[in-house]
């Protein structure tokens, strides 16, 4: 029963969003023209989330006002920057590259103990800074190129790769961001691969987070979307241990997705009720 | 055939602008006289844009106010239908529509149903109209109003229909979402298969005028239509984008639908009231 609940969840999760394009489209050229920006600036991993991005943006704005920026540190899989590369001359864009090793390197000089975690902790706040300061030479609006799976699983770094003005994607789960890259024709390598934070030698997400993109999607659905309790979750044929797993990473990580927590003193408080839509002034 | 000339005004309002919001209403109402348009429909909180919030208090306005005159003005050649949040003389701010024709307001209706919901949070800033008129219109059409999700209570064009009306306008702001395989969204689906039943069944003209662009993020769906006294759709916009659409209906096909489907004249408001009376207990 689990396996046919999956793959029919899967099949409605790539259904649902077919006709997707131009409304992530319009919703770029849309925001980023509503607060004064021409120009998009983001962090092209190689991976498929950026590329995504990418085409999008190109589709959005045409390849002259989209800026991606390829930002290897020395242990980052060549395969990565051969693929964002490959992005880079498909969509006619202009790719810079910030090696980040220099300054990565420098930091942990006298810290061997530093663990993967801080580490790749660092080299995603590292990217981000370098993507906002290039907001301001590019005088271009940073975008996110986190996922739907990611923010809910809390599967990402706060103030680093979380970070951006405005995301495209961030209502997508991972394996719609496939059929989306698939119907973009990003190329093939980057389709097949199998996900990475790429932030040390031969990690995969699905290695660390221990399953599977498409089981996490079908258990994130059924929770978020057609509100399953767990219980239910279960009892349509998903192991016990890991809904409970997806479920506590979501609860837990809820502090990534919102601002921080402010005590409250006065009667107008910013995000209690001091309440302005985001395109306040726009 | 007696033909009533309608313009379906899908427009792009910039939220919390109610003064560029009047520009452009009132360079359309330009654009209307001249494609010979009776009638210029707007959407819900055009002159407004729809995710205020705390922005409600800034953009509230009096019946009487200069900005509000200066549309009711501009209907002296095309009857106008627009829509803003209304501040009363004890200062409750209503989500109203008013009909205006020959610089004259002919009627306001405010809002009866605030969807506080999921998305929505109408009840949090916004007071509930409390009546449902019809109203002649002097375009040989008895005219209702019913703003948005006032159309999902069926107890509203019911009322309508029983107060007599050819034509029920709905100006919305409704937003683009649980898309589905379908190139057509499914809030947009909703949309025309709810006008479309309820022309037929109430065997009237509804028109359904939706606006477009996007809030914090939403996209408005757009694809304002037309449906008929025999249930078929008679125009869309088909489309997300601003747009001005003219639309020719033909008020004699009132005549011949009531006589082949006689529901107006077999319907039992007595038994409706009764029924309700024994059904609430009094």
């Amino acid at each position: 029963m689990a396996i046919n609940h999956l793959e029919d969840v899967l099949l409605y999760l790539d259904q649902s969003i077919s006709h997707a394009l131009p409304v992530l489209v319009a919703f770029l050229r849309e925001e980023t023209e509503k607060a004064g920006f021409k120009d998009v600036v983001f962090g092209l991993s190689g991976g498929i989330d950026s590329a995504v991005v990418a085409y999008l943006a190109a589709e959005a704005f045409g390849k002259d006002r989209v800026h991606p920026l390829i930002m290897p540190y020395k242990t980052s899989s060549p395969a990565s920057l051969e693929d964002a590369q490959k992005v880079v001359s498909a969509l006619g864009l202009e790719g810079k590259v910030v090696d980040i090793t220099p300054q990565i390197d420098a930091y942990f000089a006298n810290q061997e103990e530093a663990t993967p975690l801080r580490r790749g902790n660092k080299m995603a706040r590292e990217r981000m800074t370098i993507i906002y300061d290039h907001s301001v030479i590019y005088r271009a609006l940073p975008l996110g190129t986190s996922n739907k799976t990611e923010l809910l699983l809390g599967y990402g770094t706060q103030h680093g790769d979380l970070a951006s003005a405005i995301n495209p994607i961030g209502d997508l789960y991972k394996t719609q961001i496939r059929k989306v890259a698939s119907q973009l024709g990003v190329p093939q390598s980057i389709l097949t691969k199998p996900p990475s934070a790429d932030l040390w030698e031969s990690q995969t997400d699905e290695g660390e987070l221990g399953f599977t993109y498409d089981e996490a999607d079908v258990i994130l659905h059924l929770l978020v979307d057609d509100r399953f309790s767990p219980e239910e979750v279960v009892q349509a044929g998903f192991r016990e241990d890991l809904v409970r797993t997806i479920t506590k990473r979501m609860m837990q990580n809820q502090y990534k997705r919102r601002l921080p927590l402010i005590a409250k003193v006065s009667s107008r408080t910013i995000g209690i009720d001091f309440r302005y839509p985001r395109d306040w002034g726009m | 055939m007696k033909v009533l000339r309608i313009g379906l005004g899908q427009v792009r309002p910039a939220l919390g602008d109610v003064s560029r919001n009047l520009n452009l209403h009132l360079e359309w109402v330009e654009e209307a006289e001249k494609q010979e348009i009776q009638l210029l429909v707007f959407p819900e909180l055009g002159l407004t844009g729809y995710y205020l919030k705390d922005l409600t208090l800034e953009v509230a306005r009096p019946l009487d106010h200069p900005d509000i005159l200066r549309m009711v003005d501009a209907s002296r050649k095309v009857d106008l239908v627009f829509s803003f949040i209304e501040e009363s003389g004890d200062h409750r701010f209503y989500v109203a529509a008013v009909y205006a024709s020959k610089g004259q307001v002919v009627h306001v209706h405010r809002k009866l149903y605030l969807p506080t919901y999921g998305m929505f949070e109408e009840s949090r800033h916004f007071a509930k109209g409390k009546e449902m008129h019809s109203f002649a219109s002097g375009l040989g059409a008895q005219m209702g109003m019913a703003i948005c999700e006032d159309a999902w209570h069926p107890s509203v064009p019911y009322l309508l229909s029983i107060a007599g009306v050819d034509v029920v306008i709905i100006p919305a702001a409704g937003p683009g979402r649980a898309l589905s395989g379908d190139p057509n969204t499914g809030s947009q689906q909703f949309w025309h298969r709810l006008i479309r039943t309820y022309a037929q069944l109430f065997t009237s003209y509804f028109v359904f005028v939706n606006r477009v662009g996007f809030e914090d993020g939403v996209f408005f769906f757009g694809h304002s239509a037309v449906a008929g006294p025999d249930g078929e759709l008679v125009a869309s916009t088909d489309s997300m984008d601003a747009q001005l659409l003219a639309v020719e209906i033909d008020l004699d096909l009132l005549r011949k639908e009531r006589y082949r489907s006689p529901f107006l004249r077999d319907e039992d408001p007595h038994l409706t009231l009764r029924e309700l009376e024994r059904i609430l207990g009094r």
